[in-house]
């Protein structure tokens, strides 16, 4: 059993278990503190020093480095936190390629959020030198893009890359100001050991990795991914009569938030115009649209004259279980043998 | 335990022999410095030389003594005559020498220092009397120059791995408690209370604890404990052994720069003549200690010497800082405790064990006890490495040890620390060399690098240098230190070349407020120093730059000219050296400079022969029509 | 699999033979790249240095076809050390004496000259599996696709009762289930030999059972697989065939002799998003709906049963393939076939199948439930044989099992071994996948697969046109020449039908389970 704690986060008091950071434990109690660098997948890092709080009345700490201990008293907010944060937002924004309306971030930005929280003043900016690193973007991936003009060194990706997927393909390159978040010779993704599963591209906190596919849909749905038989537990995101995003289901124990890139990416050929959407009959060598009654009469009057051993029915490791279950019951039940199988072996 | 007992009188023997018997005894100092200065050939042709006139000789290549600037050093020892040290001994000297001085025992006066020993030559000084030597206290760099670095034997003869031998007798204990009561303060930047790590790592439980030897010295200038390796590598050794046995762990890494050849050589000779002799491995003087030492080589990133950056380096990661706590005595490499030290600190351990914490603590303040070893460069006459006692006013350390300013000039400012010290002017000069006095006046210990500037010092282009060093070399993690010493120095930039706004000055304060106190790991933390301090002590530079236009020091270029004075003759010197064709006059006439062509390279102002002394740095002038 | 995948992470061994797990199951390979991250000792054996290599604590580079001779020297070495669990072999275990003595066979000079991994590397792995424990044992198709297939699986069994390394929380023997819902068909008898829920078709008491709920009279015969169908119907047998969202002539090995069967059928109904290679055959296509417009369940590979929810309308006239077959059968004049939703469906299967007796659409909401789950409070099954085995006396049975060679090997005419593979990018015969422009631009093209020493002795360059022969046929496809193939092996997916790698595959079957050997198929490459 772990411990539980009470503390006193800005007066209010709460209860969290022994080993959590101050960050999460106010987090969770909707007490917002500013960070970019803290996911809560992954690791503290401690980088981007926005999420600075005074315990007990002493200096200044990173709550996300800092556990939550008995009786503390923890203040998110002070003049001197805030010019701490204030000064570090704006060094961001200064070296930080703002263009938000046309940004893939599309407004889910935690950079504009802080900023917004913090009240950052144009004026202030106007002091700081801006930086146009004039940086490359790289476009190789089909799924999503990288621009590093947008990035904020915050790790999220590498730590992902490195904690969740286990890969390492992220590190980061050259020192100082000039540090940039690339592959293994910064080479564009393609041409790195990635494996394209998104999972930085989720969990980027700015603009810098962002999804080709749009990032909002109308409603989604959960349900299973159709790709292997670890059966991930997806969101399809849809809008109109189109599958236009997937996100990971974190509650499904068989995949706890993670994809691939079939999965996460792999959703095109729903709406593919390659469809088949009539029935078809050959005729004279060629297939010809027929209305489904047709074809149905078709199929029974030729099934029926085919019972026993002349009939043979292979289902599909594709389709779902009740499906299974019928072309096997049809297989037995009305065509009077147990020759059904399916892929299983290949 | 025997064993060595027995080894070290046979090592004094040998030593004993070496300095008393009727062949003269020739020391070079070949350490990196000697090196530079040609030591290695200096070396050949002393043997060459005696060999071809036939005067049998023990030539001995040893360390550095720390007077880098009179290298390559050559001593002599003639049986029942005190030792004589040489100093610019360059090859063209090697035959005159040993003519003068081994045959016919005459002192060359040009390349003579001075004696070592009770007996006096002539008018020759004793070496330890002279200034420069005369108020260090040589005890970490004791044997540094004076015994033959690769080999034991000399070392064991010089009190070698008695502290060893003492700190078995008395236990780890024992050891930390000694080292308490010295009151060894670390000697790699922080000047932390080395027993105070060493109880966390002690404390901590686990079936692995390390002990890391920080000898990465990243600080540009800095060359102490290069030298100290170079010179008397077992010093190392043993203090490394002594600490492992004291924090109960069983392997040592040496982390040391690849760009230290001559060191790394050193250390893995030493570490396997320790091997050999049982210092190293199981069991070691019957202790039943366990220790080995491992050497992992650093690719040269000044944030290695940033203890967790320098673990995640021997872990084979990019080195980068990680957030503290967990504090690596309680989880370091691989996760297990792990100490580090730098390479002074160990070395003290041996002393400490050698001689005793009183002894230790005889010199020093009530806060910093000990010795320093500081590496003095700069604009200063007596450059190279010097030992002090902690305390020593930096009046002293300058002026009395380095000679004060050379040419004449009129000295400014003194930098302590690294590129993350901070900057004393001279009315600050009489304040104690100690970790505390240093951090009151805004700079810091660091490892011991002190650089002497003069006049001619712009302190706001000073500033602008190393803030480009902590930009370039910061690890990019945390947003304050990657952004913001690249703010700051994008803001030096602009003030030097003139593009500075009066807000800068204020903006500078703040965001070297906002990154010492915001970023991450030491390097971030101290990097503003430089420029604080210059705006602390030498505001009125920044004002000139920016109200003014002008570079008092006249160094930033877009604030100074090139003016021809009326006491050119017309020698064309300079016209011919001008690389912008900027300098137009007919031969035998005045001269003049085409502002508007002139680059300001400033060859007009160094080939001009001091006899006319006729070019002319101004600044905060209008730019003059030609004469 | 016996146990559950979120178990990988508490595993102190993984041992994955067979398997390429971070291309054909991605999310199971992460998990196990950050398991070995976390401590856990990670073991690949693999013909090829395939990616899971790079997070490997152990690489067994074990000659294709060798999988039983490589894990019976694990078993005698462990042995031999006495790491064997000898209290759970006494408990839970026969035929150890039989099984003991079958290993005499297995030493090391035999092991070594079979599977071409020094002893001392089979020790290793060995030792670490049978102590750093818990160890689990994950294997695919590298292990299944033999002549002697069964044989593998029977081996790999073994080694996990020898360890005791199975009914227990990151153990067990953990095949990786390839096709999303291959799994859930086999659970509901799409099987020629079983109704559903395993319950064989020759026992009486079964056939009476369905027979009860179903109406009618069922055949008591056990029905053809796979494989034999095609052979049936290239024989006249067979002459109608009804195939649902299959594409056999991709996937099937020696696929020329299925367009050859496909030929003679009088009459061929296809079930398909797409018009597949293989729909081109049929006589009447029907269009199916995908995942995304139907409702339903699939199982994965660790028995969870999962919902499938419909997110979207059927494109035009499609239609899922649960209402076709309902339609069919009720134009047949069937009764048993009106259902209105997949709800429904399930509840029958509840009540048929043992296994799945507890699952109902209302329990599986949100994560699912893994059989077997018998009852509505049965909370199903998170590792299989805790404290028993699943046969008769409990008791887990060793095999004795015999070296068995591949049907093909290498010879002068055929001088390599020929093994498949998965992409990442692509699923099965990418119909889907390769309608993903994103995907079809990561992986657009088949790749032979082969060591440079090999490429050097044919003269071949990397990314030239070769012509793979073997006994059945020729394909053509470009070569990529890389060091994660050992000399004498190379490889293809079958993804793609511009190179169909089936085409020239071996179907020879494993006699008790039917699966064609395309994992080693003899073959010579020549330059075009």
């Amino acid at each position: 059993m772990t411990k539980e704690y009470n503390l006193t986060i800005d007066g209010q008091k709460i209860i969290a278990q022994e080993g959590t950071s101050i960050l999460d434990a106010a987090l969770e109690n909707d007490i917002f503190i500013p960070h970019l660098c803290h996911h809560p997948d992954l690791k503290p890092e401690g980088a981007c020093r926005l999420c600075g709080v005074e315990i007990d009345g002493g200096r200044m700490v990173m709550s996300c480095l800092s556990t939550v201990g008995e009786g503390i008293d923890v203040k998110t907010d002070s003049s001197e936190i805030r010019q701490a944060r204030t000064i570090a937002m704006e060094l961001l924004i200064a070296d930080h390629h703002m263009d938000c309306l046309a940004c893939a971030a599309a407004n889910d930005c935690a950079l504009l959020d802080i900023s917004a929280y913090l009240g950052i003043q144009p004026d202030r900016l106007e002091r700081l030198r801006p930086s146009d690193k004039g940086l490359p973007i790289d476009e190789s991936n089909p799924f999503f893009q990288f621009d590093p003009n947008k990035c904020v060194v915050c790790g999220i990706c590498v730590r992902t890359c490195n904690e969740i997927v286990g890969l390492g393909a992220l590190g980061f390159i050259n020192r100082g100001f000039k540090t940039v978040i690339g592959t293994f010779g910064n080479k564009p993704f393609t041409e790195s050991i990635c494996e394209s599963c998104g999972e930085c591209v989720v969990r980027c906190p700015v603009g810098a990795l962002a999804p080709k596919t749009p990032k909002f849909a109308a409603r989604e749905v959960q349900t299973t991914c159709v790709y292997c038989g670890v059966g991930c537990g997806i969101y399809l995101g849809v809008a109109g009569d189109k599958i236009v995003n997937v996100r990971a289901d974190r509650e499904r124990p068989t995949n706890e938030g993670s994809l691939c890139v079939k999965g996460r990416y792999g959703f095109n050929f729903i709406n593919h115009p390659d469809r088949l959407t009539k029935p078809l009959i050959k005729k004279d060598g060629e297939f010809v649209e027929a209305e489904w009654d047709e074809a149905l009469e078709l199929i029974a009057s030729k099934f029926v004259q085919s019972k026993g051993d002349k009939f043979a029915a292979l289902a599909s490791a594709k389709c779902t279980n009740e499906e299974n279950y019928l072309i096997q019951k049809f297989t037995r039940a009305v065509m009077e043998t147990n020759t059904v199988d399916h892929c299983a072996r290949l | 335990m025997n064993d060595l007992i027995a080894y070290q009188q046979e090592a004094a023997s040998v030593w004993e022999e070496l300095n008393s018997n009727d062949m003269p005894l020739i020391t070079v100092g070949n350490a990196t410095c000697g090196r530079s200065a040609g030591s290695i050939d200096v070396v050949e042709a002393i043997q060459a030389e005696t060999a071809e006139i036939g005067i049998d000789c023990n030539v001995i290549e040893v360390g550095c003594i720390g007077l880098c600037y009179l290298e390559p050093i050559v001593s002599i020892q003639k049986q029942g005559q005190p030792m004589v040290v040489f100093g610019n001994v360059t090859l063209k000297q090697v035959k005159k020498l040993v003519a003068d001085y081994l045959v016919n025992d005459q002192i060359p006066p040009k390349l003579v220092i001075g004696t070592i020993g009770e007996e006096k030559i002539g008018d020759v000084p004793k070496l330890f009397e002279l200034p420069v030597l005369k108020p260090q206290v040589r005890r970490a760099l004791k044997r540094c120059g004076f015994i033959d670095p690769t080999s034991l034997e000399h070392y064991l003869a010089n009190s070698g791995y008695s502290g060893l031998t003492r700190a078995f007798d008395v236990g780890p204990e024992r050891i930390v408690e000694e080292v308490k009561l010295a009151g060894l303060r670390g000697r790699g930047g922080a000047g932390f209370p080395a027993w105070r790590k060493w109880t966390f790592c002690r404390e901590a439980e686990s079936d692995q604890k390390y002990l890391i030897c920080n000898a990465d010295e990243g600080d540009p200038g800095a060359f102490m404990n290069r030298s100290l390796i170079e010179g008397d590598p077992h010093a190392l050794i043993e203090g490394m052994i002594i600490t492992g046995y004291a924090l109960g762990a069983s392997v040592g890494y040496i982390y040391c720069r690849a760009e230290y050849p001559l060191a790394l050589e050193r250390l893995r000779l030493a570490i396997q003549q320790a091997e050999e002799n049982g210092l190293l491995g199981v069991n070691i003087l019957g202790s039943s200690f366990d220790f080995k030492i491992k050497i992992k080589e650093g690719a040269g990133a000044f944030v290695c010497g940033e203890e967790t950056a320098l673990i995640q380096s021997i872990e084979g990661e990019r080195g980068m800082p990680t957030p503290r706590p967990p504090f690596p005595a309680v989880s370091g490499l691989w996760g297990k405790p792990t100490i580090i030290n730098n390479v002074e600190s160990l070395a003290c351990v041996g002393l400490i064990m050698q001689n005793g914490a009183e002894w230790f603590a005889e010199y020093g303040t009530e806060k910093s006890k000990g010795t320093k070893t500081i590496a003095l460069v700069g604009k200063v006459v007596n450059s190279g490495l010097v030992e002090v006692p902690m305390g020593i006013s930096l009046r002293e350390l300058i002026f009395d040890i380095g000679g004060g300013v050379p040419d004449g000039k009129k000295f400014k400012a003194v930098q302590t620390g690294g590129p993350s010290g901070g900057c004393v002017p001279e009315e600050l000069l009489d304040i104690p060399v100690d970790y505390d006095s240093l951090n009151e006046v805004g700079t810091i210990m660091g490892s011991g690098g002190v650089v002497v500037m003069d006049e001619s010092t712009c302190m706001v282009d000073f500033a602008r240098y190393f803030l480009d060093f902590a930009e370039k070399e910061s690890c990019g993690k945390c947003v304050p230190c990657r952004l913001g010493t690249k703010q700051m120095l994008t803001i030096l930039e602009d003030i030097v070349e003139g593009r500075g706004k009066p807000e800068d000055i204020d903006l500078l304060e703040e965001l070297g407020e906002a990154v010492m106190a915001g970023s991450l790991c030491g390097l971030g933390q101290t990097a503003p120093n430089p420029v604080l301090t210059t705006l602390r002590y030498f505001r009125d530079e920044y004002e000139a730059h920016i109200y003014e236009g002008k570079c008092p020091a006249k160094q930033c270029k877009e604030f100074i000219t090139y003016h021809i004075l009326d006491s050119c003759i017309g020698c064309g010197l300079c016209l011919r050296n001008c690389s912008s064709n900027a300098i137009i006059g007919e031969p035998k006439k005045l001269h003049w400079i085409e502002q508007e062509l002139c680059h300001k390279c400033g060859v007009c102002y160094e080939v001009c022969p001091p006899k006319f002394f006729s070019v002319e740095i101004r600044t905060g002038e209008l730019k003059e029509e030609p004469a | 699999m016996t146990n559950s995948i979120a178990e990988i992470d508490n595993a102190g061994t993984l041992f994955v033979i067979g398997a390429n797990t971070t291309n054909a199951h991605p999310v199971i390979g992460q998990r196990m790249r950050r398991a070995s991250q976390n401590g856990a000792k990670l073991i690949v054996a693999n013909p090829k240095e395939i990616d899971l290599v790079r997070a490997a604590d152990y690489f067994i580079q074990h000659r294709p076809g060798s999988d039983t001779v490589l894990l019976m020297g694990m078993c005698r070495y462990i042995i031999e050390e006495g790491l064997h669990d000898q209290e759970f072999i006494a408990d839970h275990c026969e035929n150890f004496e039989d099984f003991q003595e079958s290993l005499d066979a297995y030493t090391p000079e035999f092991v070594e000259e079979i599977t071409g991994v020094p002893w001392e590397q089979v020790a290793i792995v060995a030792r670490t599996f049978a102590t750093n424990k818990p160890s689990a044992i994950f294997y695919a198709m590298g292990i299944t696709q033999h002549t002697h297939g069964t044989d593998n699986v029977m081996a790999v069994a073994n080694l996990a009762l020898i360890t005791g390394q199975i009914g227990k929380p990151s153990t067990g023997v953990n095949p990786l289930r390839g096709q999303n819902n291959v799994q859930g068909a086999c659970d509901m008898g799409g099987l020629p030999n079983v109704y559903p829920g395993y319950q064989n078709v020759t026992i009486p008491e079964n056939k009476a059972k369905f027979e009860k709920i179903w109406g009618g009279e069922l055949s008591a015969e056990i029905g053809l697989t796979h494989t034999e169908i095609f052979d049936a119907i290239y024989d006249g047998e067979i002459t109608a065939l009804y195939l649902v969202g299959e594409n056999p002539l991709l996937t099937e090995a020696n696929a020329k002799h299925v367009r050859e069967a496909l030929e003679k059928l009088d009459f061929f109904v296809v079930q398909d998003l797409f018009i597949s290679e293989t729909a081109q055959y049929a006589d009447v296509i029907l269009p199916a709906a995908s995942f995304a417009e139907k409702n339903g369940t699939f199982t994965n590979t660790e028995r969870r049963v999962q919902r499938v929810r419909a997110a979207l309308s059927p494109q035009g006239e499609s239609k899922p393939d649960w209402w076709i077959t309902s339609q069919i059968a009720q134009k047949m004049g069937e009764p048993g076939f009106d259902f209105s939703q997949p709800s429904e469906i399930m509840e029958e299967i509840a009540s048929l199948t043992p296994i799945y007796g507890g699952i109902s659409y209302e329990r599986i909401e949100e994560v699912g439930l893994q059989w077997p789950c018998r009852d509505a409070d049965d909370p199903g099954t998170q590792y299989l044989h805790k404290g028993k085995f699943a046969r008769p006396n409990g008791k887990g049975q060793f095999v004795p099992l015999e070296y068995k060679k591949s049907a093909e090997i290498a010879d002068d005419e055929y001088p390599l071994i020929l093994t498949t593979d998965r992409s990442l990018y692509h699923y099965h015969s990418a119909t889907m996948t390769r309608r993903v422009a994103g995907l079809e631009e990561l992986d657009s093209n088949e790749w032979l697969k082969l060591s440079p020493d090999d490429a050097a002795q044919f003269g071949i360059e990397d990314g030239e046109w070769v012509e793979v022969y073997s006994r059945r046929g020729k394909i053509k496809v470009r070569a990529q020449v890389t060091d994660i193939c050992p000399t004498g092996v190379c490889s293809m997916t079958f993804h793609f039908h511009e190179s169909p790698t089936n085409e020239i595959t071996n179907p020879a079957l494993d006699p008790v389970a039917k699966i064609p050997e395309t994992k080693v198929t003899a073959v010579r490459v020549e330059k075009i």
